[in-house]
């Protein structure tokens, strides 16, 4: 066990199973000599040499789309884009091809592939590098998605994630990258998909968040403490496979779910949980299930971004009011 | 590769501009140097988020903009801001976006620039549409785009290229060369020789050019302006530069290149390329210099104080522009921010 920020634990991680599968590749722009531009794959080209720590020229859907064919052929390829805001011009890859090969070669060609995609606001960077557009992939049919929290659950996450038959986005929270730190394990311990977690046990209300949201939503259940309302704080770690019962065991018990997304609004993951949560516990419930999300607007730029990301306070007026049962 | 004004300021070949002209584009380079050094400076001190410098590009975009008449159309990249407000766009913008604020993408209506894209390669395709489009309602504007030699390795290229070629689009299609995207050195990036010779594949003209050497730089841009003006079609100019500074501030080059790159690209700077030439010819004084200077710092100065003088867009104004008019939800969500505790 070592103490690791979330960046460290993913090197340590990826170094892991280049060490120990030699069939994993990493491919990128700037992944090799800089090490990327978050220093995830630090030191990786040096060690595992430039045939698989590999530098690309800047196109997003030639590294992706390569990644799918080396995937098909027999490799395990690591992809990684810069930000999220980068990663469209290979959605047509992702969304055309690798969500679908499976299916429509009935299991004969598979593309188990991973994408790691820096994702969040939060650092004031340029334009197009704060999105939380994790709804564009879980919309798509036929992708795992990713979003761990913690630097432990980075690196099992990432594990799992490699070893996966399937295709796998994998969005790494850029406001945790170096923010957070906590106990590592060498090699680290792979985390199952579709096991959710509880970081807080509470009574009085269930809040379900995921990724960069994670640490703020446990400051807010904190400072919800002191004032008497105690919370369950779930942390989804993967949005697909869906730990839906662990959702709705804990809302069985407090009877109230508030679900807190950095992502837009309209047909944000926050409405596919309030979705299945009232379908599934409608006469459990106290309140509405609320939603605390990002707006329907682009990402404002650094001097207006903290209007968009959920704060805090947004979230304990969530979880105050209802409390109220409104 | 066109070269005119040499490192030591001889020159071969015509001059394409008069000599009050130079002069005029000699300050120009001054006060974007001016403007791309503060601009690394108050990054430094936090006052902008990440800035991307363009020290040693100066005459590829300069020479280049001269060439174009007031009104033309000009789509280039975050690294661009001398060839931008060469063509109109106010330095206050340019601040004003860099300190992260969405009234810098606006600059004043008669200035035809799109604000920096940040993407890389999606825009070249737009200078297609506007400079067809321009064709097409009959006027003869023309549209230029500036890009690095990593864009063309973005499939848009490809697309933007082609679709220029096919429908003959008054395009002109600026390559800075500037041997890196951000680590990777140009030949990792295409196996071509050259960028210029992608063009034959489009069915296009491509030269090659000195970016360092203000008058190669204009000579080509000069022609492909004609030509795009003409409905003659577009034109790819590679102007072979060199970015001497960082990728942008939160770059460290030291982990990819040998600084003896950088220092030697600084021995070749395109700045002191025309003082040599107007000093050999009696037109260059340090008094002059000293005048262009101060007088680019006081601009620059006054365009920073304005940038800083707004205040950052409040909760209610960044549902403001999403559409011409808010739709009701966004008018809910409005209300939602703007009555709730923190913001
Ligand atoms: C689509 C996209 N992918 C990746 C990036 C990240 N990025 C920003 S600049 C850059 C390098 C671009 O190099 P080049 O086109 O040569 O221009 P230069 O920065 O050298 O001026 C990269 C990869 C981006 N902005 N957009």
């Amino acid at each position: 066990m070592a103490e690791q920020n979330l960046a460290q634990a993913l090197t340590g991680a990826l170094d892991h199973v280049l060490s120990t599968d030699p069939g994993t590749i990493v491919l990128g722009e700037d992944v090799g000599l800089t090490g990327g531009v978050f220093r995830v794959t630090d030191g990786l080209q040096a060690k595992h040499g430039p045939e698989r720590v590999i530098d690309t020229p800047v196109a997003e859907s030639g590294i992706v789309g390569a990644a799918f064919g080396m995937a098909i052929a027999g490799l395990r390829p690591i992809a990684e884009i810069q930000f999220l805001g980068f990663a469209y011009p290979a959605f047509d890859q992702v969304v055309s091809h690798i969500s679908r090969i499976r299916n429509r070669s009935r299991h004969r060609f598979t593309a188990p592939l991973v994408i790691r995609i820096p994702y969040g606001a939060g650092i004031g960077a340029a334009e197009h590098h704060s999105e939380s557009t994790e709804a564009l992939f879980t919309h798509t049919p036929g992708l795992k998605v990713v979003i761990p929290a913690t630097p432990a659950d980075a690196a099992g996450l990432l594990l799992t994630a490699v070893a996966d038959p399937d295709p796998v986005i994998f969005l790494e929270p850029i406001r945790s990258y170096r923010r957070l730190r906590g106990e590592v394990g060498d090699p680290p311990e792979p985390v199952a998909f579709g096991e959710a977690v509880l970081r807080q046990r509470g009574s009085d209300v269930t809040i379900i968040s995921y990724g960069a949201m994670v640490p703020d939503v446990l400051e807010a259940a904190a400072q919800l403490g002191h004032t008497g309302t105690q919370a369950d704080v779930i942390d989804l770690r993967t949005l697909v496979p869906l730990d839906i019962e662990a959702v709705l065991e804990s809302v069985a018990r407090t009877g109230r779910a508030v679900i807190v997304q950095e992502g837009h609004r309209t047909c944000g993951f926050a409405a596919e949980l309030a979705a299945s949560i009232q379908e599934n516990a409608l006469y459990l419930l106290e309140a509405p299930v609320a939603r605390v999300t990002g707006w329907d607007t682009v990402v404002p730029l650094r001097r207006a971004e903290h209007h968009y990301v959920p704060s805090i306070g947004r979230i304990v007026a969530a979880v105050e009011s209802t409390m109220r049962g409104v | 590769m066109l070269e005119i004004l040499r490192p030591d300021g001889s020159i071969v070949g015509e001059p394409p501009f008069s000599m009050d002209e130079t002069k005029r584009l000699y300050g120009a380079m001054v006060s974007a140097r001016t403007y791309d050094t503060k601009g690394t400076a108050l990054q430094k001190q936090g006052r902008l988020a990440t800035y991307a410098s363009f020290e040693g590009q100066e005459a590829a975009q300069v020479g280049a903009i001269a060439t174009l008449r007031h009104d033309d159309w000009l789509v280039a990249t975050y690294r661009d801001a001398a060839a931008m407000w060469m063509q109109g766009y106010p330095w206050v913008n340019l601040f004003l976006g860099r300190t992260g604020d969405e009234r810098g993408g606006s600059p004043p209506v008669g200035v035809n620039v799109l604000p920096p894209s940040i993407t890389v390669g999606a825009h070249m395709i737009h200078a297609v549409g506007l400079g067809w489009a321009e064709a097409h309602q009959g006027r003869d504007r023309i549209a230029m785009t500036l890009f690095g030699d990593g864009a063309t390795s973005e499939g848009d290229f490809h697309e933007a290229m082609n679709f220029a070629g096919v429908f003959g689009a008054p395009v002109v299609f600026l390559c800075q060369n500037n041997h890196y995207a951000i680590s990777t050195p140009r030949h990792r990036q295409t196996a071509s020789e050259t960028i210029a010779q992608k063009a034959d594949a489009y069915g296009i003209p491509g030269v090659q050019v000195d970016g360092n050497d203000l008058f190669a730089v204009a000579t080509a841009a000069q022609e492909a302006v004609a030509r795009a003006r003409d409905g003659s079609g577009p034109t790819l100019i590679e102007a072979v530069t060199f970015r001497v500074g960082p990728h942008t501030t939160a770059d460290d080059p030291s982990r990819y290149r040998d600084v003896s790159e950088e220092t030697e690209w600084r021995g070749l700077d395109p700045i002191d390329r025309v003082q040599r030439y107007l000093e050999s010819l009696g037109e260059w004084t340090p008094e002059w210099n000293d005048q262009l200077a101060e007088s680019a710092a006081k601009e620059i100065e006054a365009a920073i104080a304005e940038a800083e003088a707004f205040d950052p867009l409040g909760p209610s104004e960044i549902f403001e522009a999403m559409f011409e008019t808010p739709t009701p939800q966004l008018e809910r969500q409005r209300s939602l921010l703007v009555g709730e505790p923190d913001g």
